[in-house]
């Protein structure tokens, strides 16, 4: 069940990428870092856009899972880093399973809005509450790896990496069960999917479920890879709009294109900044337009072309 | 009393400019169908244009007066020129289009706008006082309010006038609750639709720039400016329900009112109690707490 292209390509190229990391710079691991833990929530958000469902609110997972690490190191001084993973992705897996009673009977821009406003609702109440670290927000220790603390940042690496390359394996199997096949069905023709016997809604709870616990697992490695935690990065709807941005510059295809999405949108955005730091969302903003207008297959879709199709999906 | 005075003023007053910004949102929601993320860019822009001019022509020592005059006429310019570009340029080719992606690329020209606004100004905050400072203050029941907040008000119960005026008695009016009620009828009754749609955007975002002029001399004018008044907004919208302009009024008003009372009482609770709202509003009445009942077509 794990022997199609796919998982043997992610499996050789998540062990490529830690042996490579032992020796890349550490700039280099850094942007890998940032890039992996993010790609996390956009795995979440293309199973969601594939149903044809677009969160402009998913900040709200992204910032629980954060927020839950930082909280966890605050009071209870929990460092573990597997500790805070779960932590983070079991608070905001719990939120999403709750709000995705509700949220299953909306579609379009009311689905897009209500996120917005329930990502808003937490955003506001972190802003003005003190002990929640105000807009300032808190930092989060070093991480330690089953009570040992590292000295670099090479180990976390890995584990979000193996992270990364575990979850994209199991999206990648769910996507092949019938259950979740249904994505393209939902957004094409919700009335057929329920003549088949299937229930629309329970359908998207469960992918809805599956994009929280995934958003929340990428803020709490977030957190960890950037050592601190703020409203304005972690929940204000332009960190929504961001991860949109970059599930649409990834494209839907793959299981693999939000992984390079991801690293392209943080390169882009490091040389954008390097370039022109008046501008970097200027720059972020055309390439959003110009992926919208005239790739609408994303990054994915182009790479398809180059490789002929060579590539299973 | 006083307390209570100041509440209502103050709400009365963040009701207004958030219904300046909201009924363009509305309006350019309602007729085509496009919620639009740079509507917040819009608002910064008029605030920038105006506080700009308002400094520059303070300094070469024209009358304070003239303050007045440059907030309408940088509303307009905004609202034509970039109205003008953006539905033309880029909007124009994706009305086929899947109404989430036009979200999507309305935000990227969000993205696109703020920067501009950055190159072509500067990080600097604006200061543009003068309008406000020549209407000086006036005591009202025991309190003190300056005369410039409370034209405001005014300026608010114009527009939503003028908007229920055009909306239902000129030919204009009729035109776009055709257009709004069946696209294609209207196509085939000889209606220019996309003449309507080019003029609805432009008239949606010179509100949207005026609501930031008008606010430009009650503020610093700094960047970041439409990040928080495009989310208020959509909430306003969602309130009262989308692409109504009665629905904008009173969503604006419930909004204007509470957070205007949670910042006196309560501040801890001034931003969540905006978004509570809309998210009760979305869960219970997804449509709007006022909107009417919609005649269905087959």
């Amino acid at each position: 069940m794990f022997n199609d292209k796919t998982s043997k390509f992610l499996l050789v190229a998540g062990l490529l990428l830690i042996l490579g990391g032992a020796f890349a710079p550490n700039w280099i691991v850094n942007q890998f870092m940032f890039g992996f833990s993010r790609a996390l929530a956009i795995l979440g958000l293309m199973v969601l856009w594939r149903t044809g469902l677009v969160s402009f609110g998913h900040a709200f997972y992204f910032g629980l899972g954060a927020y839950a690490v930082a909280i966890l190191d605050i009071k209870l001084g929990v460092t573990d880093v597997f500790l805070r993973l779960i932590a983070g992705a079991l608070v905001a897996g719990t939120a999403g399973f709750l709000v995705g009673f509700i949220m299953r009977n909306y579609r379009n821009i009311f689905f897009a809005m209500l996120n917005t406003a329930i990502s808003m609702v937490l955003f506001g109440i972190v802003v003005k509450t003190e002990a929640l670290g105000s807009t300032d927000g808190f930092a989060i220790s070093m991480s330690t790896i089953l009570g040992v603390s590292p000295e670099t940042k090479y180990p976390l690496f890995v584990i979000i990496t193996l992270v990364g390359m575990v979850a994209a394996i199991l999206v990648n199997y769910y996507l092949k069960t019938t259950f979740g096949k249904l994505t393209t069905a939902i957004r094409d023709n919700e009335i057929r999917v329920e003549y088949l016997g299937f229930s629309v809604a329970h359908a998207i709870h469960l992918k809805y479920s599956i994009s929280a616990i995934l958003a929340g697992g990428a803020g709490a490695l977030m957190a960890m890879s950037l050592g601190q935690v703020d409203p304005e990065s972690m929940i204000n709807w332009t960190v929504s709009g961001e991860l949109v941005f970059i599930t649409i510059l990834s494209g839907p295809g793959n299981v693999i294109a939000p992984f390079i999405g991801s690293l392209v949108f943080e390169v882009l955005r490091t040389y954008a900044f390097e370039l022109a730091p008046q501008a970097w969302q200027l720059i972020m903003g055309a390439t959003f337009l110009t992926i919208i207008f005239f790739i609408p297959g994303g990054i994915w879709s182009v790479l398809e072309k180059i490789g002929g199709k060579k590539n299973d999906k | 009393m006083d307390t209570f005075l100041t509440i209502l003023l103050d709400g009365l007053q963040f009701s207004s400019y958030l219904f300046i910004v909201s009924a363009g949102l509305t309006i350019i929601f309602g007729v085509m169908k496009i919620l639009n993320v740079a509507h917040g860019s819009f608002y910064a822009w008029g605030a920038y244009t105006a506080a700009f001019f308002i400094g520059k022509f303070s300094d070469m020592g024209m009358p304070d007066a003239l303050g007045f005059l440059i907030i309408i006429a940088a509303a307009v310019v905004v609202g034509v020129v970039l109205g003008f570009i953006i539905e033309q340029g880029i909007l124009k080719y994706m009305y086929q289009r899947d109404e989430v992606l036009i979200v999507l690329a309305t935000f990227g020209l969000f993205l696109v706008l703020e920067d501009i606004i950055l190159i072509a100004f500067g990080t600097d905050p604006y200061f543009a006082y003068q309008p406000m400072a020549l209407l000086a203050a006036v005591e009202i029941g025991g309190i003190t309010r300056d005369v410039y907040g409370l034209t405001l008000i005014g300026v608010a119960t114009l527009v939503a006038i003028g908007c229920w005026w055009l909306l239902n008695k000129t030919k204009w009016g009729t035109i776009l609750k055709a257009v709004i009620f069946d696209r294609e009828m209207g196509i085939s009754m000889g209606i220019n639709v996309p003449l309507v749609y080019t003029l609805t955007f432009i008239g949606g975002a010179i509100l949207g720039g005026l609501g930031g002029a008008y606010i430009a001399p009650t503020i610093s004018v700094a960047p970041g400016l439409g990040t928080e008044v495009i989310v208020l907004s959509f909430a306003v919208v969602v309130v009262g329900g989308m692409g109504s302009i009665a629905g904008a009024a009173i969503g604006s008003l419930i909004i204007g009112l509470l957070r205007a009372v949670a910042v006196h009482e309560l501040p801890q609770v001034e931003l969540f109690v905006v978004f509570a709202v809309m998210a009760v509003v979305l869960v219970f009445r997804p449509e709007g707490l006022f909107a009417p009942a919609k005649p269905r077509k087959i």
